[in-house]
């Protein structure tokens, strides 16, 4: 993947992330947030993690963030709009983002693995979905399982907690 | 390189302008001719011979329309929703093997190894254009097609993504290429006995393929919004839904964008269950047998042969669509919440259920 595709993706995935914290319209953001997603799985897929990428088109992009623009229609939009920005609250959550990166990249920069070159990705053999599967599988049988129960438990409390009351 | 991007360039142009997009325009017209046959009319027959100039007539007549934006809509919204419902079914066709090699090049736009995932999750971005136009047109009808179509699509990807898994058991691999390769092996998921009639094993694996072949042709119609499931656009009750807002062009868009969905689901149905582009020819060249043709064939031969391959996976196609049709024009629509019972309570079980069908043949019989 040459590298160009790479900062594309990359300006367009901050573009409409920062996109969801400035639009005032709900809905702007919902929106923004898919493109966001549709950014990262493309990062995803320059590094040969085709799963994963389409995973999280799938799953984000068409699933969660349908259902999120779903609620946000129901609701009523207009409050929201007329909120203004304050802007003591946005300066100080831009000195504190700000904060943040700076110490990412003093630790990040202390790193001693990350002061050389990455080596090259190695070239699997194999499909990324059967690797995955593989290792879902096979090394992490049990947590996989432990989290298969804790997803159905979730499952059959969303289901006992929308329920309307017998009467 | 350059020859990748070359052929990558002039396969993309090819499918797209001179198959998909004369492929949409025809089956509008192929549905007003089939429907006036169902229904003993006789349909459009005054442009051209047998009126099959009309779609271009009604191209022009798309573009020259007033293009009319209502004052209360959400401009942007209102533009970009009629895009993104057009292009999800354009790109989902970019994994689906339309034929087998010409002058040695695959026909697959792009030969990804999570094919049938990426189907689906482009498949599932459809969803917004719809909802979009919904509710960018700031009007109860359009919002009522829009919430009823996004609810629609979310129940019926789970039956269309569950019933695929028998396949994917059997062949092995996401890509479609290897399903195809796999059913020119061992028999079209469809019907896995003709040609090994002797062999039990077939004729079980049989069983979990049709319950596959059925849940996910439902569902397909349900992606689509075809009847008997449009329940986003039902003329009757609200007043074309979605689109009721849009006029000129871009209803023009969501009206391609649904038969674009339709020719995109077929294409996927005969590659999943009929073989893709195999079709073996009988010889009576010493003997009776079965002659399989593609393009690896030298000279001549090779490209009759993956021309002939294109042709058999698009005739294919073709008759898929005609049998969209056909359930249109026969089947009344469902009332909603019959709609939603039937994702929920019984495609979802069945496809469920037929994992478990297929799995356990697996297990106990290899073939």
């Amino acid at each position: 993947m040459p590298a160009f595709l790479f900062w594309i993706f990359a300006l367009l995935m901050l573009i409409f992330g920062a996109a969801v914290v400035v639009n005032r319209n709900p809905v702007a953001s919902a929106l923004s947030l898919v493109v966001s997603f549709l950014g990262l799985a493309a990062l995803f897929m320059s590094l040969d993690a085709y799963f994963i990428g389409i995973i999280q088109v799938l799953v984000y992009a068409g699933a969660v963030m349908v259902l999120f623009l779903f609620i946000i229609m129901l609701l009523d939009l207009r409050a929201e709009e007329r909120r203004q920005i304050s802007w003591l609250t946005s300066a100080g959550a831009i000195a504190v983002a700000l904060a943040l990166l700076l110490q990412i990249f003093y630790v990040v920069g202390h790193f001693k693995s990350a002061q050389q070159p990455f080596p090259p990705l190695a070239r699997s053999t194999t499909d990324d979905v059967r690797n995955i599967g593989l290792l879902l599988f096979g090394n992490y049988n049990l947590p996989f399982q432990i989290i298969g129960i804790l997803v159905l438990v979730a499952t059959i409390g969303v289901v006992l907690l929308s329920r309307r009351e017998p009467r | 390189m350059a020859y990748f991007i070359v052929t990558s360039l002039l396969k993309i142009v090819g499918i797209l302008f001179l198959v998909i997009l004369p492929m949409v325009s025809y089956s509008v017209y192929a549905e007003r001719r089939v429907s006036a046959f169902i229904q003993d009319r006789r349909g459009p027959n005054r442009v051209g011979p047998a009126g099959l100039f009309q779609p271009i007539a009604d191209i022009f007549k798309l573009l020259l329309k007033e293009d009319f934006t209502p004052r209360t809509v959400n401009t942007f919204y209102y533009w970009l929703a009629p895009c993104l419902a057009m292009m999800p079914a354009i790109i989902t066709i970019a994994v689906v093997p339309f034929g087998s090699t010409l002058f040695g090049v695959p026909m697959v736009i792009a030969d990804i190894n999570v094919g049938i995932l990426y189907v689906f999750a482009i498949a599932s971005l459809g969803v917004y254009g719809i909802v979009l136009a919904g509710w960018a047109s700031n009007s109860k009808y359009p919002f009522l097609g829009g919430v009823r179509s996004s609810s629609q699509m979310i129940s019926y990807e789970l039956s269309l993504g569950l019933a695929v898994i028998p396949i994917f058991l059997l062949v092995g691999s996401l890509r479609l290429t290897s399903v195809v390769r796999y059913q020119i092996e061992h028999g079209w998921f469809i019907a896995p006995f003709i040609g090994d009639w002797m062999n039990p094993w077939k004729w079980l694996l049989a069983i979990p393929m049709l319950i596959s072949f059925v849940v996910f042709a439902i569902a397909i119609f349900a992606e689509t919004n075809r009847l008997p499931f449009d329940l986003p656009e039902a003329e009757q009750e609200l007043a074309g839904g979605y689109n009721t807002e849009y006029s000129s062009m871009k209803f023009a868009l969501f009206f391609l964008g649904e038969y674009a969905a339709m020719i995109t689901g077929s294409a996927i149905i005969v590659t999943l269950f009929f073989g893709g582009w195999h079709l073996p020819l009988p010889s009576w060249h010493g003997g009776f047998h079965w002659v399989f043709v593609d393009g690896n064939a030298p000279g001549w031969r090779g490209v009759i042969g993956g021309l002939f391959n294109i042709a058999t996976f698009f005739t294919k196609v073709a008759v898929l669509i005609f049998m969209f049709m056909w359930v249109r024009w026969t089947l009344p629509r469902f009332r909603y919440d019959q709609l939603m019972r039937l994702g929920w309570l019984f495609f979802f079980e069945i496809a469920l259920v037929n994992i478990f069908i297929a799995a356990g043949i697996l297990a106990f019989i290899r073939p």
